[in-house]
Parts: structure tokens; C-alpha cells; sequence
């Protein structure tokens, strides 16, 4: 498996399974055969993307999602729709440009 | 006297000719051939900006930068140009302008450099987020491999240029709402920005308003490319689809984007004008065309148009070399 595809398994077992899970945890709920090790490389790339967090203290470490996948979610779709200054000309976002204003008036023209 | 001409061609294509190029109906039937003249607006305003000051402050060293810049680089290396200037009333002036051309010319390269790296490392950030969050559409009929589904229910769509392969994100909220026509027409459309590459010419016309926020006809040169390459993706799409689910397509995603910022109409800088007195709202070239279209302008025309794009960018080389 992709370390992309990786991530992405490990990030969706965080976000459904809430609470805490150590490394151990996570290899054995993930299909397939995994190496704890490559669930510690995944974890800690995830953590320092700011996707994961690991609580300290003591062995063996936990981790967890930052935030929820709903919240992430919201966070692209403010980055998209511009409500984040800066980021609309990055994203080169198409369809949109157009405001509710000119939406209305033509959906009238359309006889909607 | 090509000084003069320099700089009549950069006040002109500082302030007048952008207001006008933007004011211009003909553009809806030749929004290529548009695009075309902007960027030779653009480029030769640049060049235009920086060669007068410069090609004045050398003006003791020459009459062409052909021939002035070679003999201040000498002059510069011998330590003659001192005694060169002292003989000029201009003198401070002159440094002042060569220092500021320098100056801007330099400005505008690190913003065009800065731009571009934001844009790769925050559109690179972005999609690791969406490959994490979005799935490939369960439809067949959508074209799986270069499109993602979030899980929102705002119907939403745009795409993500990349390095190595382009994305078109969908909502869920689009596929929802939209018919499978409207769906497919609205991939088409942000196909043909990722084939046609409008993010960069974007890219660079952020960049130079960016770099030169104090010039208002940046921003209109901005506003305008961007709706022009909104013309473009339209035609593209309309090849293949039809044109009211195109239209539709696009209404319904505007107005969910009014409830989504929770803020219609009051947005600052937005594109589209506001609602007039009598409550109607001007609309915008874009949608004339779309709800009227009117045949693209003829071949010659468009040629002659091309012509004089090229003979724009031409002008400042002649007058300065």
C-alpha cells in the first residue's frame, strides 16, 4: 500500500473511532499486514502535517485526531469559497464567480 | 524623444487603455483573442514602466538602453560615471530613476517568485487535505481517476491544478442537487481550465497586482482575466453539453455560495456587482453571452486584434534598444 492510501486508512480509523488509540491498536484494527513501524512513520507524519496528536507521558504513546473529519471539511470549503483571505487566486477556484446577486437575477431570466 | 513615446505608451497602458479593453463589449465574442491583448497590455505596461525611468536616468550615456546601458556598465566599471553625471543639472533625479527602475524590476520578479511558491506549497497542502477527506465519485459516468467527492453538502465545484496530474473537486451537495447532465457540464467546464492551464495566467495577473496594488488597473486586469477564462471554459464545455445545464448548473452553485459565507452580497471585491437602485443586478459578460449568445467575431478581425496585441508588446523593445 501507497503511504498516501496509508495515511489515508489511518486517518479515517482516528476520525471513526474517536478516543486515543495506541500504534499497536491501530496495526490491528487496519486490514492487511502492517509492520508497527510503518504505523509509527504514518502516525508521526501525520503529526507533524498537524493531523495527529500524540498525548505525552508515558509509553506506549497515544494518538488521536486533531479535529474531527466534519471540521477539515469546513476548513477546505472556507479555503475554497475565499473566506480565507489570499487563498481563492491559489486554489484557482472556477465555477463560483459569481455572486447570490447575479445567481437570482438569472435564474428570474431563466423563468424559474 | 523615444523617452517621451516610452512613457506616453506606459501612462496610457497604465490607466486608459486597461479601463477600456475592460469596458469593451466585443471581448464576450473573442474571449481568446481577449486574452491575447491583456497579456500584451500587461507585458509591455511592465516593461513600458520600468524602461522609461531607466532609459531617462541613462540619458547622458546614450539615446537607445541599446547604446546608454553598455556605456554606463563601462563607465560604471571604470569610475568615469561620476564625472560623466557631474556635468548633468539632472543628476539626482537621474540616479533616482535608473535606482527605481532597478528597484521595480527586481520587486517584480521576487512577487512573480513568491507568488508561485505560495500558490505550489498551499494548492500541495490543500490536496493532501482533500485526498484525506474526498473519495473518487461512485458514478460511473463521472471520469473517476482525476475527480474527488467532499463530503458537504454545499454543491461546490472547482479544480486543483497540480505537477503531477490536476484534480476536479465535487461536493457531495453538487452531485445531489445537480441532474447527471448538469454534473457532467460542470466537469467539462473545470476540465478545460486544467487543460488550457488558466491557473497560470491567473497566477500572473495576481502577481502583478500584487506587485503593483497601487496601480487600480491591476485589480480590473485581474477581474477581467479571470472572467475571460470563465468565457473560455464555458465555450469548451458547451461543445459537448448543453447550455442550459451549464447555466443552471452555474446559478445553483452561486446561490448555495451566498448561503455558505452567510454573507450575500456584502462580500468586499467580488466580481459581480452589486444590486442597482431598481433592484435589478447588471450581469456580468459572462452570462450575456451565455444567455445570449451572439456569434464569435470574424476571423480577420480577431487576426487584426492579434496584431496589434503582438505590435503592443513589440513597442517598448523598438523604442528602447
Amino acid at each position: 500500500m501507497a503511504l498516501g492510501d496509508l495515511e489515508r486508512s489511518v486517518m479515517d480509523l482516528l476520525w471513526d473511532r474517536p478516543g486515543p488509540h495506541t500504534a499497536n491498536e491501530v496495526r490491528d484494527t487496519l486490514a492487511g499486514d502492517l509492520a508497527v513501524t510503518t504505523v509509527l512513520t504514518v502516525l508521526s507524519r501525520l503529526e507533524k502535517k498537524g493531523l495527529v496528536q500524540r498525548d505525552g507521558g508515558r509509553r506506549p504513546h497515544r494518538y488521536g485526531a486533531v479535529s474531527s473529519r466534519e471540521d477539515h471539511t469546513v476548513g477546505l470549503l472556507n479555503e475554497v469559497l475565499g473566506s480565507v483571505p489570499d487563498r481563492q487566486a491559489v486554489l484557482a477556484r472556477f465555477l463560483g464567480g459569481i455572486g447570490p446577486d447575479e445567481a437570482a437575477a438569472v435564474r428570474r431570466l431563466l423563468g424559474d | 524623444m523615444s523617452v517621451l513615446l516610452l512613457a506616453t505608451l506606459a501612462v496610457a497602458l497604465a490607466w486608459p487603455v486597461p479601463v477600456l479593453l475592460d469596458r469593451a463589449r466585443w471581448v464576450r465574442r473573442a474571449p481568446g483573442t481577449a486574452m491575447v491583448l491583456w497579456q500584451a497590455v500587461a507585458l509591455a505596461g511592465g516593461l513600458s514602466l520600468i524602461g522609461t525611468p531607466l532609459a531617462w536616468g541613462l540619458g547622458p550615456f546614450g539615446d537607445h538602453l541599446g547604446e546608454s546601458l553598455p556605456a554606463f556598465v563601462a563607465a560604471l566599471s571604470d569610475g568615469t560615471w561620476v564625472d560623466r553625471l557631474e556635468e548633468d543639472v539632472w543628476m539626482p533625479a537621474r540616479i533616482a530613476a535608473v535606482t527605481g527602475a532597478v528597484l521595480l524590476a527586481g520587486h517584480l520578479v521576487l512577487t512573480l517568485a513568491v507568488t508561485a511558491w505560495r500558490t505550489v506549497t498551499q494548492r500541495r497542502r490543500h490536496r493532501q487535505m482533500v485526498e484525506l477527506l474526498a473519495t473518487p465519485p461512485a458514478e460511473r459516468t463521472v471520469e473517476q481517476a482525476h475527480t474527488r467527492v467532499l463530503p458537504h453538502d454545499v454543491p461546490l465545484a472547482y479544480c486543483l491544478p497540480g505537477l503531477n496530474g490536476s484534480l476536479t473537486v465535487l461536493s457531495q451537495g453538487l452531485i445531489d442537487q445537480l441532474s447527471e447532465r448538469e454534473v457532467n457540464a460542470v466537469v467539462a467546464h473545470e476540465r478545460a481550465h486544467l487543460r488550457q492551464r488558466h491557473d497560470l495566467l491567473r497566477l500572473a495577473f495576481e502577481s502583478w497586482h500584487r506587485a503593483v496594488a497601487w496601480l487600480p488597473t491591476t485589480a480590473t486586469a485581474r477581474r477581467a482575466v479571470a472572467q475571460l477564462t470563465e468565457m473560455l471554459a464555458d465555450d469548451a464545455a458547451l461543445k459537448s453539453h448543453d447550455r442550459t445545464d451549464l447555466v443552471r448548473a452555474i446559478v445553483l452553485t452561486g446561490e448555495a455560495e451566498g448561503v455558505a459565507r452567510g454573507t450575500a452580497g456584502t462580500d468586499a471585491g467580488r466580481t459581480v456587482p452589486n444590486v442597482q437602485e431598481d433592484g435589478s443586478v447588471p450581469l456580468t459578460l459572462r452570462f450575456y453571452r451565455l444567455l445570449d449568445p451572439v456569434p464569435p467575431l470574424s476571423l480577420t478581425v480577431r487576426l487584426g486584434v492579434i496584431v496589434t496585441a503582438l505590435g503592443l508588446m513589440a513597442l517598448p523593445v523598438v523604442l528602447l534598444a
